[in-house]
Parts: C-alpha cells; sequence; structure tokens
C-alpha cells in the first residue's frame, strides 16, 4: 500500500517539475524525486539499489546540479512556443507503452516468466556457487562481472569527459592567499567546520564498512565509493577548493581513477593467464567458492576507488571552473 | 486488471512526463533534469517487475521461502552508474555552452548559430 | 591465448585507455594508442579467420554458462564489423598527432586518446556480446566518450552539436533500455540466443509488440534514420577531423549492426516483418533519406557538412538493402557498411588534411585545391566517384547488389529512384571538382602546401582499399554472402 502512495507523490512532483521555472527548486525537487523513489525500491525489496539511487539520485545528483547552476544562472525563461509537436509524440509513445502493458504478467505474481528462468538459479545456486548471502552482489560482481566492468569503465569514461570539457590549467596557488581566504571563512563557518571535522572520520569509517560488507547486507563498492567522495568533497566545501586542492592532489586522483579501473581488469586477465576465462575468480585459489569471494572483494575495491576518485574529479572540475570565471569577472572589472 | 497493472501505468506517466520536459524545454539545465526523471522512471519499472508477493529482499537467510528477483536489480545498479555518468557530462557542457554562448536557451543559442552561418 | 581472442578484443583498448592516463608525453600515448589499435585490428583478423574456417565462437565471461552469465559469440556478421571498426581505427590514428596538433590544446591530448581508445572498446564490446543489457552498458561507453569526443572540436557550435547529440543519444539509449526490459519481462532472459528461443512462444503479445517498436525507434535515433538524422550533421562538421574520421566510418554501422541483429537473429524474420510494416516503412524513410540528404548535401557551403549529410543518404541506401529482406539484399547492406566505411573514412581523413592547412573547409578553401594540394584533392575524388558507384571502385559492388536484390524482388520502381538518387552524388561531388581543377585558388592561399606525409599515408592506404575492394572482390563478398546466409538460416 505504501507503494502506491509513492508513486502518487512522484507524479506530484514531476508535475511540479514541469511547471516550475526556478531552476534551484527543480534541482531540489529532483532530489526530493530521487529519495522517494529510493523509498519505493525500499517497498520493492530491492535495497541494494534503494542505497545506490539515495546516494546518487538525492545525493550526488543534486550536488552536481546546484554546482551547474551556480555557473549557468537559475531561473529558465519561458519559451514562447506551444509544445504542441512535444505533446503529440509524448502521447502516441505513452499510449503505445500502455498498450505494451495490457498483456504483462500482473504486478507481483510470482508465476511471471522473470521468476521462472535464470533468476531461480542465482537463488537456488549461489550459496554453493559463490558463498556469499547477498544473492545481488553474487550476480553483479561474479555472474554478471562483465557487466560491473563495463559500469566501472562507464564511469571512469564520465570522469575522463568531464576533465576534458572542464579541467583548467591553473598556476600555483599563493600561499598566503590561500591562508587569508581560509581565515575568512573560518570565521563564517566555525561551528559547521568544528562539526563537520568530527563527523569525516565517521562518514569515512562508513564507507569502508559499507564496502567490505556488501557481501552480507546492502552495499558495495558503488555505494561506498559515492560515501567517500562525500566526505572529502563536504571538506572542499568548507574548507574552500584552495585548501581541498593542497590535501588532495588532483593528478594523484586521476591516477587512483584508473587503478580502480586496472584492479578490476587485472582480476580477469589473472584468470585468463591461469587458463580460464576473463573474470573467472575461481582461478584466483586452489577452492573456487575461496576464488569468488578473493575476486569479488578484489573487484569491489576496483569499483570503490574508481567511483570515489571520479567523483571527486567531476566535483572538483565543476568547482574549479568558478574560479575560472571568477577570474575572468575581475578582469573585466581591471579593465574599466 | 486495474491492481495488477497500477503501478505500470503510473510509472508510464512519470516516464512521460521526463520525456515530454526533455524534448519541450528550451533551458538545457531543465531536459538534463528531465533525462533523469526519464530514465530514474524506468528504474521504477524494472525493479516493479522484480517484486513477487511476500517475497522478501534477496539476500539469503534461514526460513526464507520466497525471495524477489535479484536480476532486475543489478541491471539497474549499473543503469542508475550509468545515469548519473550522462547527468554529469551533460551537465558539463551546459556550463561550457553558458561560457561560450552567454546562455543556456536553445533558442538563444540557436539564433547565435545561425547568425554564424 | 588463441581461445581467448573474443574478449582480448574489447579488453586491450578498454584496459589501455586507463594506462594512457600513466604516461606523460603526448607523442609516447599516440604512438601506445596506435600500436593498441594495430592489436585490435590483428585480433578481429585473426577472429574473421576462425569464424570463417570453424564457424561460430563462443566464449564464456567470468566462466558461468549463458544464460546466468554473459557470453560473446562471434559469427560471421560480427566479425565483419569488428574488422571494419579496428581496421578504420587504425588507419585512421596514423594521422593523429599531426591533426590534433592543430586541433586541440597539448593538455587535453591524453584525454582525446583516452577517450578514443574508450569509444573504440565500446563499439567493439556492442558488436562482440550476445547479451542485451550488456548491448546497453556498452553502448553507453562508446557514447559518452563520443559526446567528450565532439566537444574537443574548437568551434564553440561542436558544443552544442555535442549536447544535442547527447540529448537524443540517451532518449536512444533510454527507449533501448525500455525494449530490453519488455523482452525481459515476457522471457526472463537477456542472452540472445536464448531470447530467440524463447520470443516465438510469447510472439502474439502486445507487450512484445510494444517492445520491437521502441527497440526498433531507439536504434534509429543512433543510425540516424531519416527523419531521426537531425543531431548528425553539426556532430560530424565540428567535431576534431579525427573524430569525424572515425565516427562516420563506424558508428552508425554499429546502430544498423544492432538491428540486423535484433530483426534477424533475435526477433525473426516473420516477426520482425509482419509485427510492423517495416519493409514499407523502411524503403520509405530510407528512399526519403537519400533524396532529402543528397540535395541537403548539394546546398552546403562547410564541405564536412556535405559529406556528413551524403552520410545520412549513405545509411538510406544501407535502410534499403535491409527492408528488401533477401539473402542478396542483406548482403548489399552488409557490403555497403564495409565500402561506405572505406569511402567515409578516406574522405574525412582527406578533409581533416584540408583543415591542417587553412583551418577550415569552407567551399571557398577548395578553389585551386587540386594545384595546391594534388594528393589530398585527388583522394577526395576517388573517395567521391566511390560515393556516386563508378565502376573499379568499392560504390560500385555495393550499388550493384543493391539493384540485383531489388529486381530480383521485383521492385522497379525502387531501383530507378535509386539510380536517380545517385545522380544527386554526382552534383554534389562534382561542386567540389569544379572549384578544385578549374578554379584559381582565393587570395591568401596561393602559399598552400600540401599536407604531410603523416597525412598521406593513411589516406591513400585508405583510397588504395577502395579501389583495390572494388576490383577484387573475393573478401568482402564472401564475408558479406557467408554472413547473409548465416543470418537466414540457410547453408551456404
Amino acid at each position: 500500500m505504501t507503494s502506491v502512495f509513492l508513486l502518487a507523490f512522484l507524479v506530484v512532483i514531476a508535475v511540479a517539475i514541469v511547471r516550475m521555472r526556478d531552476l534551484l527548486a527543480v534541482s531540489m525537487l529532483l532530489g526530493i524525486y530521487g529519495l522517494l523513489s529510493a523509498s519505493f525500491f525500499v517497498t520493492m525489496d530491492a535495497v541494494d539499489v534503494a542505497f545506490t539511487e539515495a546516494s546518487v539520485g538525492a545525493g550526488i545528483s543534486t550536488l552536481l546540479m546546484l554546482a551547474a547552476i551556480t555557473l549557468t544562472g537559475r531561473s529558465e525563461h519561458p519559451t514562447r512556443h506551444k509544445p504542441v509537436l512535444a505533446l503529440f509524440v509524448v502521447l502516441i509513445t505513452g499510449c503505445l507503452l500502455i498498450y505494451g502493458t495490457l498483456d504483462m504478467p500482473y504486478f507481483g505474481s510470482a508465476d511471471a516468466p522473470i521468476h521462472l528462468h535464470v533468476a531461480p538459479h542465482y537463488i537456488n545456486n549461489s550459496m554453493q556457487e559463490i558463498g556469499i548471502p547477498n544473492i545481488v552482489t553474487s550476480v553483479l560482481a561474479s555472474y554478471r562481472g562483465f557487466d560491473t566492468f563495463g559500469e566501472v569503465v562507464v564511469i571512469f569514461t564520465a570522469g575522463m569527459g568531464v576533465l576534458a570539457l572542464l579541467s583548467v590549467v591553473r598556476r600555483a596557488e599563493n600561499i598566503t592567499k590561500i591562508d587569508s581566504i581560509n581565515d575568512s571563512m573560518h570565521a563564517e563557518y566555525l561551528i559547521l567546520r568544528i562539526v563537520v571535522k568530527a563527523l569525516i572520520p565517521f562518514i569515512l569509517l562508513y564507507a569502508l564498512y559499507v564496502q567490505f560488507h556488501g557481501d552480507f547486507g546492502p552495499g558495495g563498492g558503488f555505494q561506498a565509493g559515492v560515501i567517500f567522495a562525500a566526505a572529502i568533497i563536504l571538506y572542499a566545501m568548507l574548507f574552500g577548493m584552495s585548501t581541498a586542492r593542497r590535501v588532495i592532489n588532483q593528478s594523484v586522483i586521476q591516477f587512483f581513477a584508473a587503478i580502480g579501473v586496472l584492479l578490476y581488469g587485472s582480476v580477469g586477465v589473472v584468470a585468463l593467464i591461469n587458463g580460464k576465462s576473463f573474470l573467472d575468480y575461481s582461478a584466483l585459489s586452489a577452492d573456487p567458492v575461496a576464488g569468488q569471494h578473493l575476486g569479488i572483494l578484489l573487484v569491489e575495491l576496483g569499483v570503490g576507488l574508481t567511483v570515489a576518485s571520479v567523483m571527486v574529479i567531476i566535483f572538483f572540475n565543476f568547482e574549479g571552473r568558478r574560479d575560472v570565471l571568477q577570474s575572468q569577472e575581475n578582469n573585466h572589472k581591471g579593465d574599466n | 486488471m486495474l491492481i495488477g497493472l497500477y503501478n505500470y501505468w503510473v510509472v508510464v506517466v512519470l516516464m512521460m512526463i521526463g520525456f515530454y520536459i526533455v524534448i519541450a524545454n528550451g533551458n538545457l539545465i531543465k531536459k538534463i533534469v528531465g533525462l533523469s526523471i526519464f530514465q530514474t522512471s524506468v528504474f521504477i519499472f524494472y525493479i516493479s517487475m522484480a517484486k513477487v508477493d511476500g517475497g522478501t529482499a534477496p539476500i539469503l537467510a534461514e526460513g526464507i521461502k520466497q525471495y524477489s528477483n535479484p536480476l532486475p536489480h543489478v541491471l539497474i545498479l549499473t543503469a542508475i552508474v550509468v545515469g548519473i555518468a550522462t547527468t554529469a557530462v551533460g551537465l558539463a557542457l551546459a556550463v561550457r555552452i553558458k561560457e561560450a554562448y552567454g546562455s543556456i536557451e536553445e533558442e538563444e543559442i540557436q539564433a547565435k548559430d545561425n547568425l554564424d552561418c | 591465448m588463441l581461445t581467448h581472442l573474443p574478449v582480448l578484443q574489447v579488453i586491450v583498448p578498454l584496459l589501455a585507455a586507463p594506462l594512457c592516463l600513466l604516461l606523460t608525453r603526448s607523442r609516447l600515448v599516440w604512438v601506445f594508442t596506435l600500436i593498441v589499435s594495430g592489436l585490435a585490428f590483428v585480433i578481429s583478423g585473426l577472429l574473421l579467420q576462425q569464424v570463417m574456417a570453424t564457424g561460430t565462437i563462443i566464449y564464456e565471461l567470468g566462466g558461468w554458462d549463458a544464460p546466468w552469465g554473459i557470453e560473446y559469440r562471434i559469427d560471421q556478421l560480427n566479425a565483419l564489423l569488428l574488422l571494419i571498426i579496428s581496421g578504420v581505427s587504425t588507419v585512421v590514428l596514423m594521422a593523429a598527432h599531426t591533426s590534433i596538433r592543430k586541433e586541440i590544446s597539448p593538455d587535453r591530448h591524453s584525454l582525446f586518446y583516452i577517450l578514443y581508445l574508450l569509444s573504440l572498446a565500446g563499439m567493439l564490446g556492442i558488436v562482440a556480446t550476445a547479451d542485451a543489457f550488456n548491448v546497453f552498458v556498452f553502448l553507453e561507453i562508446s557514447s559518452l566518450s563520443a559526446y567528450a569526443l565532439i566537444a574537443l572540436g574548437k568551434d564553440r557550435r561542436a558544443l552544442w552539436a555535442s549536447y544535442q547529440y547527447l540529448i537524443m543519444g540517451t532518449i536512444g539509449a533510454t527507449f533501448i533500455l525500455i525494449g530490453i526490459g519488455l523482452m525481459y519481462q515476457m522471457t526472463g532472459t537477456l542472452n540472445m540466443y536464448d531470447l530467440s528461443q524463447r520470443l516465438p512462444g510469447v510472439e502474439n503479445t502486445r507487450t512484445l509488440f510494444t517492445a520491437f517498436s521502441f527497440f526498433i525507434v531507439g536504434v534509429c535515433l543512433k543510425l540516424a534514420l531519416f527523419p531521426l538524422h537531425l543531431w548528425l550533421p553539426n556532430a560530424y562538421a565540428y567535431a576534431p577531423s579525427i573524430v569525424t574520421a572515425f565516427f562516420a566510418a563506424t558508428a552508425t554501422k554499429v546502430a544498423i549492426y544492432l538491428l540486423i541483429r535484433f530483426t534477424f537473429s533475435i526477433f525473426g524474420l516473420s516477426f520482425s516483418f509482419t509485427a510492423l510494416p517495416l519493409q514499407l516503412l523502411f524503403v520509405v524513410l530510407g528512399l526519403a533519406g537519400v533524396f532529402v540528404a543528397s540535395t541537403s548535401a548539394i546546398y552546403q557551403t562547410n564541405i564536412k557538412h556535405l559529406f556528413a549529410y551524403s552520410s545520412i543518404a549513405q545509411v538510406g541506401y544501407m535502410i534499403i538493402g535491409f527492408s528488401v529482406s533477401t539473402v542478396t539484399g542483406l548482403m548489399a547492406t552488409l557490403l555497403h557498411m564495409f565500402n561506405h566505411a572505406l569511402m567515409k573514412s578516406a574522405l574525412f581523413l582527406a578533409l581533416g588534411a584540408v583543415m591542417y592547412r587553412f583551418g577550415s573547409v569552407k567551399i571557398n578553401d577548395f578553389h585551386g585545391l587540386g594545384r595546391l594540394m594534388p594528393y589530398t584533392m585527388a583522394a577526395i575524388v576517388v573517395g567521391g566517384i566511390s560515393l556516386i558507384g563508378v565502376p573499379l571502385t568499392v560504390g560500385f559492388i555495393s550499388k550493384w547488389y543493391l539493384l540485383m536484390a531489388l529486381i530480383e524482388k521485383g521492385w522497379w520502381p525502387v531501383a530507378v529512384l535509386i539510380l536517380i538518387g545517385s545522380l544527386l552524388a554526382v552534383v554534389y561531388v562534382w561542386r567540389l571538382v569544379e572549384v578544385a581543377y578549374f578554379k584559381p585558388p582565393v587570395a591568401g592561399n596561393e602559399a598552400v602546401k600540401e599536407a604531410p606525409l603523416s597525412f598521406l599515408i593513411p589516406i591513400w592506404l585508405l583510397v588504395s582499399a577502395n579501389i583495390y575492394f572494388g576490383i577484387d572482390t573475393r573478401l568482402s563478398i564472401q564475408v558479406a554472402q557467408a554472413a547473409a546466409h548465416s543470418l537466414f538460416g540457410v547453408s551456404p
């Protein structure tokens, strides 16, 4: 029953997003949309997905939206033309989808085709074949480990893409200037800073817990990576980008992003060298189940490493662009 | 039928709202918001079909007979990651467009492009 | 190691991409990328040889049996595509170091090669896999890197083109995701072979019809079928020259591959061509594409735009061959995919050389080009002749098969229209030839020199391939025929 209400709420928020012109409000609503869909996923028993959607939909993507809006301006111009064509296309597509639902197996029915083929194998055999309780992790990291490898590469690609679009070559920054900015922020954010300083170790600890507990409960490399990155981003927001850049070297972060992908890939290559298929973890140890354990541990580590690094890269480069914009504006003022 | 398909119909409505925002809006950031809603709604559709009545989360435990289907969960975990990757690149493009054209409204950019030609 | 070739085909460029980050000098990264791409080309050659000799190769990733794990399945069709993609990529890369020095700022050179490798690996992955969802993942790898690569173009319009491509591409990918989801919902499987076994059982459901429609629309967005082609011209025109040469030869082919794979191998012929009036729809859209795009090409002043529109027209020919749905028709499509890759990579690479010397590719820059850059211009002429379909070039071979297929089927009017469409190609190619050979250079351009050898060598490699495969057709026809036969389930 909860799920019915959650879906209704989602519709309300989506409609509100259509009508809203203030982009700041839109991104907040999008965050709520992400959080609500995460709650919906919990009612659908998809705890791992809910965890990810909460950290991505409500967390990272809202943050990115805000970072982008500060650079592009927050209000949307009203459009003059009437979107009749768009409405028409959407209506046709929607009708086609509704038509398609008519022969679907009913919601929740246990004898739908997807519950009878392929999936039962995972539910019944994953314990003997892989030996960890969280079936989602088994499928994600082992049965369909190649998809997850692709997923890591997608994230890596996004990181490289953002670098290609937004990175700026910066000169060495003046340390005394950084200190003065730091001091001026200190007065303003004193309480927040103290709270955050106390919080960060716990956030990092929690990230590690999520990273290594993914075999037993919801969690895993992706969620852990996002949480880890969140801690660093929090630090950067309260202590200034310049200070953060001094603590976290950009080329080191890029190096880690590459290492994560390579770690995942090399687990596969080791299997190749041992004469097994790519990503066949049973090649890693004499006992196949122990090999699966080790393999999953390593690839999840690779995922976590790349995700955390890329999230930091993306955030830092968005913020770095603001400095460029500001210095451009200052130069303009100087010219006048 | 109404109860059996209710979830899917609402999901279709959500998808179409997202799709509509993408194609009808002129603001580049808003378009990406639309894409995000569109994709999230597809995720909701996948997760809905994984649900089994009386099932629990697919984490093996003693005494549980019925689990929801883990496979769509795995697929959507991957798809969420793909979604955020697209959002990040899209927003980065929007920022660069703002710097290059001074606007993130489709009509104004198109007008400036037509002048260039 | 030979048994691992299918996966090596994809992971070699995939793992090389992050390795590039660890190298420092731009030239070093270029050499490394070139070697990796060359390696992928060798692997694809070996794979094709193996497939032609022994038939389909199956490779189970992670050691799990399909449908529980993901498998790669290489038959004649994907072996051909793998060869096209990795071959074009390698030849085009030869000119990359020279070309991007003028078009991309030095601090982004490494990123360029990383994204290029990712895009290459993504396309190879889409083609090699036999898992429907895996297609989606690799589609996104290749698309995301493509958006970033296009945005590296130095004109600000590259950004806008890239953004539009991102929106259209993501809508297309999401449609494909919906299609795959519905297919999965009705069958419980994602493995392509398994799907082909189970789909006939649910053939008459409305859900499957919707799944099919969404998949087709999504793919057609990606392959720029008229009228869903609007993202293409600007994306090709403003991308860095190397990127254009690579994508024009490969990106749309990958989408056409998906179309063929899903309609023939997965949904099956009888379903695909009865569920939707696909045959009629595609003939009409294909022809409309040929005429509208060729006509637009005639009026372009930016030559990259001109050949981008011509690409849309060529997609039209491929779609017509597909819609004939006979062995000969499909052969014509496959041949044209192979041949068009050769023509367009040669043409766009030659335009890259012009860009290198002039900094733009406006029609004005072509005045007197026959004298200023004789070898480059000669390459453009041969490429153009091939595009028109003159005998002794590859273009002739594919047009010939297309006409044969249409006549076999008794579609005379379509055959005539295609001949008329080819005349439009004569018009836009002639425009170039005319200014290049019969007009003096524009003032200020007289001192322009021929392109450097790093351009001329890859350009002429491709041009020679255009002529070689136009005369010695054994390889292309044999493979295309074998692929078409196996798709129709006929033993050759």
